[in-house]
Formats: structure tokens, C-alpha cells, sequence
């Protein structure tokens, strides 16, 4: 048989969803932003939310999100997205309110914001991006990042007596009694996407059945800023990075 | 049995060359252009060995920008 002929309309089986836009990304190569930006696109337009949902993007490489999927988005200072969309979400129950976090917004400046809203237990869903370093300033070290690891402010390695310990967001979220989900996921081969797919709409779900706050942390790489190729980067994630921050369920109290 | 036949398109301008959809493919069809490069610059992935595509969508799944469109056929013998 002919690839023209396997080519044709009908035996479509993957295509870009429609709501992530055919305008270029100013990811990276290889970037897991742009895997999860493809992620949220397709669960929204699975639930056929996309009239009634928003987000919020702080600060970070993801505060252009709203060039790339076609929904309306708020942009918040720096670390304030669980602030801005508890003021959204209480405001308009009715909509499905995410926030779109990376490491340093979330963990470093907006700790405060993430956890006293996971605390009030705000029917909002957080997706952390988490690579362990300041991606979009040039891979500065991070509060998540791992012990030893050399980042453009730690050259020699992050030093424990120095710098304190990594933070680990998922498992101190999952002590709070408002949240009712936290999961743990990764985005490096189609079986970790296609679980990543699932917890962020099982969160995005949970956010419109008013169950309390989700946080889906997605653990992704940074290959510019760790210094490695795409490929490379994602086996030392595997390698290094897991064992910090292990993968899967952390707390479910839906199911 | 019936056979399965797979075929992917890329959208070249759109590529980044991260290679990515290349680890990922179990078949080993897809490869980065060794030479040419896009109107940005990036050494775009192509299908290397189309006969052997099975239309998986492991590449297309792991793709960052989404650039990759699968085709799957199911043709008896």
C-alpha cells in the first residue's frame, strides 16, 4: 500500500488538538512545557470546557501559555496564581479555574499563595511544572533542586550545609485537609503522557465537582538549563530526579 | 491476521529537532535531517523507514509542539 493512501482523512489517529494554536512556541526544543500545553488542550477539549475555562499564569517560561492554547487566561505577579484564582474560582463557581506553575514560582515565591489555598481547601486545580531549577532566568538553583546538582548560582553543586534541603511540594500539600488530590507524573514517554493526561483531568474534574484543591506536579526537564540534550536530559530525570521526587499518587480522596 | 499499516506527517516549519519523537519510536522510523534544516534553523525530523510505521503515535505523543499527525490503516492479507 502507498503512504498516500494511508495518508487521508479517515485514518486519522493523532493530530495537534484544536485548541493549541498553530503559532510557534518559544519553548525550548524538547521542553515538557510543551507536552502539558498539548496535555491541557486536550482534556479541555475532551470535557468541552473550553468556553468556561481559565487560567492563571504566573511568572515563568509558561507566562506566555496564552499565545499557545486558546482559552482565556489571567496573568498573575509572581507565585500569586492560587491567590488570583481563589478570587476567580469563588467568583465564578461555574468555571473550571487551573493555575500553570513552575518550580521556582510555586515553590519559592508563591509557597505562602500554594499552601494557604490548598489549606482553604479552594476548588481550583494547580499544575506544577517542577525541573528542579529557574528555567526561564537562566537556571538558577531552585528550592526543588536535588542535592549535588550544578546550576548557574551553584556551579560546584548544590550544597546541603549551604543552600538547605530540596523541597519536596507534593507530600506537604498532601498533609493539608483541603486538597483532595495530589498525584506526582511525568511526561518523558507516551505511557508516563497518557497517565500525565489522566491526573490532569481527573484534577480539572475534581475542581468542577467542588472537591477541594488538586495539584497535578508534572516532574519535567529543563535541557537548555541543565546543559544536555532532550534525550539526555530526560534519562538523567529518570536517573536522578525520581528518586527525589517518585511518581504516582501521593493522596486521592475521590476514589 | 490482518496487517497494520501506520504513517505520520510532520509539520517541517514547526519541528524543533529535539529528537525526541526519534527515542521514542519503537520501530526506528523516524530520524533528524542530517543536513537540511528548516526556515528557523532545526534539523526537522522525517520518516527514515516509512514501510516499517505500525501508527503507534508514541512519536506523536511525546512531541512538545505538537508537530506530528499519525495515519493508521488496518489492511487483511
Amino acid at each position: 500500500m502507498n503512504i498516500n493512501d494511508i495518508i487521508k482523512p479517515e485514518n486519522l489517529v493523532y493530530a495537534k488538538p484544536r485548541l493549541l494554536k498553530d503559532n510557534h512556541m518559544h519553548y525550548c526544543p524538547g521542553c515538557s512545557h510543551g507536552v502539558v500545553h498539548k496535555l491541557v488542550a486536550e482534556v479541555l477539549e475532551e470535557m468541552g470546557m473550553e468556553e468556561k475555562a481559565i487560567g492563571v499564569a504566573p511568572v515563568g517560561c509558561a507566562v506566555f501559555a496564552y499565545n499557545y492554547v486558546d482559552i482565556d487566561w489571567i496573568e498573575a505577579a509572581h507565585g500569586r496564581a492560587p491567590a488570583i484564582a481563589t478570587a476567580v474560582k469563588r467568583l465564578n463557581p461555574e468555571n473550571l479555574v487551573f493555575t500553570y506553575q513552575g518550580d521556582g514560582d510555586l515553590a519559592a515565591i508563591g509557597t505562602c499563595e500554594t499552601i494557604h489555598a490548598a489549606n482553604r481547601g479552594e476548588n481550583i486545580a494547580i499544575i506544577f511544572i517542577n525541573n528542579g531549577i529557574y528555567g526561564m532566568t537562566g537556571g538558577q538553583m531552585a528550592p526543588t533542586t536535588l542535592e549535588g546538582m550544578k546550576t548557574s548560582t551553584t556551579p560546584y553543586g548544590r550544597r546541603v550545609d549551604l543552600n538547605g534541603h530540596p523541597l519536596a511540594i507534593a507530600p506537604l500539600l498532601a498533609q493539608l485537609d483541603g486538597t483532595c488530590y495530589i498525584t506526582r507524573q511525568a511526561v518523558h514517554t507516551p505511557i508516563a503522557v497518557r497517565k500525565a493526561k489522566a491526573a490532569i483531568r481527573q484534577a480539572f474534574e475534581n475542581s468542577m465537582n467542588g472537591l477541594g484543591t488538586s495539584m497535578v506536579e508534572i516532574v519535567s526537564t529543563c535541557n537548555s538549563g541543565w546543559k544536555m540534550t532532550p534525550a539526555q536530559s530526560n534519562a538523567w530525570m529518570e536517573e536522578n530526579m525520581f528518586k527525589k521526587y517518585p511518581l504516582g499518587d501521593i493522596k486521592n480522596t475521590v476514589k | 491476521m490482518a496487517k497494520i499499516l501506520g504513517a505520520v506527517t510532520i509539520n517541517q516549519e514547526r519541528c524543533k529537532g529535539c529528537d525526541l519523537c526519534v527515542v521514542a519510536c519503537p520501530k526506528d522510523v523516524l530520524l533528524l535531517q542530517p543536513k537540511e534544516v528548516n526556515n528557523r534553523g532545526y534539523h526537522f525530523a522525517f520518516m527514515k523507514n516509512p514501510d516499517d510505521c505500525i501508527g503507534c503515535a508514541a512519536c506523536a505523543t511525546v512531541c512538545p509542539d505538537g508537530c506530528i499527525e499519525v495515519y493508521r490503516v488496518k489492511v487483511p492479507d
